[in-house]
């Protein structure tokens, strides 16, 4: 009974209590307390997979028990062991086959059957298994054929559980390596299940045919008719099973069809959970295979209509990009659009009848955007319809900003318009900031209308907006301000600060509010989003490419010159009532406080300066709000990485250690830094700056192991800082010079002769031969590096030939992060030479073993290219390293971290001291001895890249007391196993 | 994989409810209600098998008292509907012709039958003899 309780409820950090009784339990001679210690294991590897990791070998005993009941149970542990990892029990398929064989040919006592069918669910369970390890291996699939074939005939009776097994033998049979004769008899099996008039088959045999027709679809074609009748049935489930077979053949020949059922499908359906479901399938699809325009654009109107505000945020904004880009044929696009406007004018024209916020939104944008296309309507009446809109109240304030925003698009194509002028004096009295904020916008872009125009091109929205991070065209003005006294830029963390300390003497109110309310990466405010796709919609999402005319192009298409100044005199005049619009607070985040503070205080004194100024905060509250909403917020993180980056350098560079406030001040105000930060900027290009980045980083790493490997961490710390910069111009030169091959050629050189000093210099494992073939063989060792762990693949040459485009590839692994170094795609391997790459290799998450996978490619002369497979072992204890600290140190971590694993081991007699152990344990995990004080020691490791772990451990006799501690929650865990096998091996 | 195994009567009234997921305890009734009003609303021609949002329910009427099974989609759906008859068969035979009032007075019984029969989401045995032997242990003891 007590086992029972132990596998429903059992906190995971008793286990290792209680595990030893268990295990005992295993042998015991009653096949009930067997079974359920099983049980209680497999409860174990539920909760804690990696404390039952040695008793693995427990659950092959098991699975070979003379009972039935304990080899059921097993099956489950396996079951999910095989799930996670297929490959490493392919040994064990024949077991599995042979259990199965046996089940099947009744050999089990009498009292498993069930209505006379032996054991039925422990076949299914079987079949599951055997199907999780035939995927995709033909060598394990051979071996099952057979009994698969004997299951599908042996579960002839007419029974709903010889049913269940024979849907899992279908399911099987599809899973793994194919043949053909079994496909067959499968396809038979489904056959029958769908034909049958009980209607649970039915749905058995439609979820089967769903599964088996992405693999063979001309079986769909067998049952068309069937399939047919159930579209039509009255059993919603059904209908739903068939749509989703539906779903996955659809074609560019069956789209409407599809479509059409799945839409009236949809009508009818209630649930929140199906429509979302649905809506999704129908938008993939519809935007696959759609045959024409007109059609296309209704059906995305029904989606729309029905879908509304639950459906997921992708659909509108793919279809709006959609729209944008276009396809290839330029008519064809505006024909798209033209229609688009008609339909939703229509739509519009109806009295009565409610949107969903969604589809009014994606309305606004498309009116906006392609109303110019219409004939026989003007830009009034269009402004018309959307103001009525607006005056309604049903729609919320973010579709609003979305009308008002189109209703700006339009207005410069009107001749007159009164409507627009209501519409102005309606909402700049609003309580929304952001409304309010809009009708400023558009009431000053409306006293300057060549500004508007040329602010608003007329389908521009698709072309690349051009946005400068560096904001480099400020750096003139922030030098010349400086000139002038001001304060230098000041980051957030630091304004906090003072003004946590300064609060009595500086009224910083207001702003400090702004800053704490923005979180400007995770809020996008409606009038951003509204902002962005004003300016270039939203499908400028292809990206920001960068072009020479950066600065002009800027500040041209500037949004808001003027917009920007009602808000400005606003807050000047009455600073805490208006309170600070999001697009505000993400400038102040971002961009220099000093131009909003200069221009505060400044703005009713020096009205042409502080024009210039608003040109230019204008001008890059463009670029942060289309930044912004076009989600390349990731880029901007990396930009600001670099720049940190760079910074730093520059900061040993001056040989001082500024602080933070210096920094950036300093670094405004060199105009050598100033130029270089420009050249930099300019080649943001994603691409290039990787490069880029790796380029420096390898350089650093070249440096670091040139010049010193066994200096302690600090001196190396330093000396590589020290050197950095003169390769940070090189850098630069390789960033000027268009091709900036030279230098990376310069650097492979260097990193060829600087591997050899390497190898010798650090610890590496032997050469070991991964692969071969009669042309060249690959062998790998792994270098430890004190940073990382570099696994080198040298390949060789053994043929007299010249081999081509050589190129290694490795495959990224799900536990690992793989960087490649340079060098790695070699166009030529000349006679019997050597080449290596190297690959350095950081781990994720901890695990005990992994290996990593990959491929050679290559030419030979006149032949196609050639492909050779291999794989890596890797184990966590390559990723350990020797932390090397102080007691006290030691004893600080040790309180700080929160998990820890305790366990007893049993010492082989060889080592039964002290000292031995140590040893033992220094020189196999490479663990830092920290202390020894009488029979206890202190030892410290990490996980690369930093992952700190400590090990407390005392000797009692035979027995050593191991007591770890980590921030990792997994790391004590793996790190003991590994303990335990040193310990107990030796 | 089952996610929970539910007896509910006709009238909505839950009769045993065993969860293998973690579900909040006020989110059950909940969910309970929701699940009893879709079994209902099925027709005997239509299929027992649901699809409930993110998962599937698999339903059998006995009398006035429904079965109701929640699994997620790698499960097979007539395994599951083979199992809860099973279930159902072990019961009449612990309880001879068993009823709902049988559950209602023997709540605890019921629940260590299940427990034998399913543990942490998965069946484990199936087994009729095998699973009445611990309970038949226990009767005898307390008999005595």
């Amino acid at each position: 009974m007590a086992l029972t309780v132990v596998s429903q409820i059992f906190p995971r950090e008793m286990i290792p209590a209680v595990l030893p009784l268990i295990e005992d339990k295993l042998q015991h001679s009653k096949e009930i307390i067997r079974r359920k210690a099983v049980l209680a294991l497999y409860k174990f590897h539920l909760i804690a997979p990696n404390q039952v990791q040695h008793i693995h070998i427990k659950f092959r005993k098991a699975l070979c028990d003379r009972d039935v009941g304990v080899m059921a149970a097993s099956l489950h542990i396996y079951f999910r062991m095989i799930k996670e990892n297929s490959s490493g029990y392919k040994d064990l398929t024949g077991s599995f086959v042979t259990i199965l064989k046996q089940v099947v040919g009744g050999k089990l006592p009498v009292d498993f059957n069930y209505h006379s069918v032996p054991a039925p669910w422990l076949q299914i369970q079987l079949l599951r298994i055997l199907g999780l390890l035939g995927k995709d291996d033909q060598r394990t699939s051979e071996l099952m054929y057979d009994v698969l074939d004997e299951s599908l005939r042996r579960a002839e009776l007419n029974h709903n559980v010889t049913y269940a097994i024979l849907f899992e033998c279908v399911h099987t049979v599809y899973s793994i390596y194919p043949k053909s004769e079994l496909l067959e008899k499968a396809a038979k099996c489904i056959g029958r299940f769908v034909l049958s008039p009980k209607i649970n088959l039915k749905y058995l045999g439609l979820k089967a045919l769903t599964y088996v027709i992405q693999q063979d679809p001309t079986l769909a074609l067998q049952h068309q008719m069937t399939i047919i009748e159930c579209l039509d049935h009255p059993d919603p489930i059904i209908k739903r099973e068939t749509l989703e077979l539906l779903y996955r053949i659809t074609n560019a020949q069956n789209i409407t069809v599809i479509v059409q059922k799945m839409l009236e499908y949809l009508q009818q359906s209630k649930e929140e959970y199906i429509i979302v479901n649905l809506v999704g399938k129908i938008a993939e699809t519809v935007d696959t295979y759609a045959p024409d325009n007109a059609w296309f654009i209704q059906t995305m109107n029904a989606v729309f209509s029905v879908g509304g505000d639950v459906m997921h945020p992708d659909i509108p904004n793919n279809f709006l990009r959609l729209l944008a880009e276009g396809f290839d044929d330029e008519t064809e696009n505006q024909q798209l659009r033209l229609y688009a406007v008609q339909s939703y004018l229509t739509l519009l024209d109806a009295e009565n009848v409610f949107y969903p916020q969604k589809f009014l939104q994606v309305m606004s944008w498309v009116l906006g955007e392609y109303s110019y296309l219409l004939d026989e309507e003007t830009p009034e009446e269009v402004i018309t319809k959307l103001y009525k809109l607006l005056m309604n109240d049903s729609v919320s304030s973010e579709t609003k900003a979305w009308l008002l925003a189109a209703v700006t698009k339009l207005t410069p194509q009107a001749h007159s318009s009164n409507i627009v002028e209501r519409l102005i004096q309606e909402f700049t009295v609003s309580l929304d900031t952001c409304m309010r904020q809009h009708a400023f916008e558009l009431k000053h872009l409306r006293e300057n209308v060549e500004l508007m125009k040329s602010l608003l091109p007329v389908d521009k929205s698709c072309e690349d907006m051009v946005v400068d991070a560096s904001l480099s065209f400020l750096d003139g003005f922030v030098a010349e301000e400086l000139s002038q006294g001001a304060a230098p830029y000041k980051p957030h963390h630091q304004r906090q600060e003072e003004k946590l300390s300064q609060e009595k003497v500086l009224n910083f109110e207001p702003y400090g509010l702004s800053f704490s309310s923005s979180g400007f990466t995770g809020r996008q405010s409606p009038a951003g989003i509204s902002l962005g796709s004003d300016i270039s919609g939203n499908s400028a999402e292809t990206g920001l490419k960068e072009t020479n005319s950066l600065k002009l192009e800027g500040i041209k298409k500037l949004w808001g010159k003027e917009g920007y100044l009602p808000k400005k005199e606003g807050k000047t005049g009455d600073e805490t009532e208006v309170p600070p619009v999001p697009q505000e607070s993400i400038i102040m985040e971002n961009v220099d406080q000093t131009i909003i503070k200069k221009d505060q205080s400044q703005v009713l004194t020096q009205s042409k300066e502080e024009k210039e100024k608003q040109l230019l905060a204008s001008s890059l509250f463009v670029g942060l709000g289309t930044e912004s909403t076009i989600n390349l917020l990731g880029k901007a993180d990396t930009v600001s990485h670099k720049f940190r980056r760079k910074s730093k350098v520059k900061e040993t560079k001056s040989g001082e250690t500024t602080s933070a406030q210096n920094m950036p001040c300093s670094y405004f105000s060199s105009s050598s830094d100033v130029t270089y930060e420009d050249d930099y900027y300019l080649d943001t290009l994603q691409d290039r700056g990787d490069k880029e980045l790796n380029k420096f980083s390898l350089n650093s790493e070249l440096l670091d192991s040139e010049s010193l490997t066994e200096l302690p961490s600090v001196e190396k710390l330093s000396s590589c800082t020290l050197s950095t910069p003169s390769l940070f111009t090189d850098d630069m030169e390789g960033l000027h010079s268009p091709l900036s091959t030279a230098a990376s050629v310069a650097n492979e050189i260097s990193l060829a002769s600087s591997l050899l000093e390497e190898t010798s210099e650090h610890m590496h494992s032997d050469l070991v031969e991964v692969c071969n073939n009669e042309t060249i063989s690959v062998s790998s060792y792994k270098i430890w590096k004190d940073d990382c762990l570099l696994v080198v693949w040298s390949v060789s040459n053994k043929s007299g030939l010249e081999l081509k485009s050589a190129d290694l590839e490795i495959s990224s692994a799900e536990n690992f992060k793989i960087t490649e170094q340079p060098g790695c795609c070699l166009p030529v391997i000349e006679t019997e030479s050597i080449k290596t790459f190297q690959y350095s290799v950081q781990m994720e998450k901890p695990f005990t073993e992994g290996n990593l996978f990959g491929f050679i490619n290559y030419q030979m002369m006149d032949t196609h290219s050639l492909q050779l497979e291999f794989s890596v072992n890797l184990s966590l204890l390559d990723f350990i390293r020797p932390l090397k600290i102080s007691t006290e140190n030691f004893g600080k971590l040790w309180l700080s971290f929160a998990n820890d694993v305790k366990q007893n081991v049993k010492m082989s007699e060889s080592q039964a001291a002290l000292p031995s152990a140590l040893k033992t344990l220094q020189q196999k995990l490479r663990l830092h001895v920290v202390e020894i004080i009488g029979n206890e020691g202190l030892l410290a490791c990490q996980l690369l890249p930093s992952i700190p772990c400590l090990l407390h451990f005392r000797v009692h006799g035979d027995v050593l007391a191991l007591w770890f501690r980590s921030s990792c929650s997994t790391l004590p865990d793996y790190l003991l196993y590994q303990c335990q096998k040193v310990v107990e091996g030796s | 994989m089952i996610k929970f195994f539910l007896m509910v009567n006709k009238q909505g009234q839950t009769r045993l409810s065993k969860y293998y997921e973690h579900v909040e305890i006020n989110k059950r009734t909940l969910l309970e209600t929701e699940v009893i009003r879709s079994c209902l609303s099925r027709s005997n021609e239509q299929c027992s098998f649901i699809e409930f949002k993110d998962f599937k329910l698999i339903y059998r009427q006995y009398a006035a008292l429904f079965i109701v099974v929640g699994v997620n989609d790698t499960e097979n759906e007539m395994a599951i509907y083979g199992f809860i008859h099973n279930f159902v068969e072990v019961l009449d035979e612990y309880f001879s012709r068993v009823s709902e009032l049988d559950i209602m007075f023997n709540l605890n019984k019921v629940h260590i039958i299940l427990d034998e029969m399913v543990l942490n989401g998965c069946i484990v045995e199936t087994n009729r003899a095998r699973i009445l032997a611990p309970l038949l242990i226990l009767d005898k003891m307390s008999e005595s």
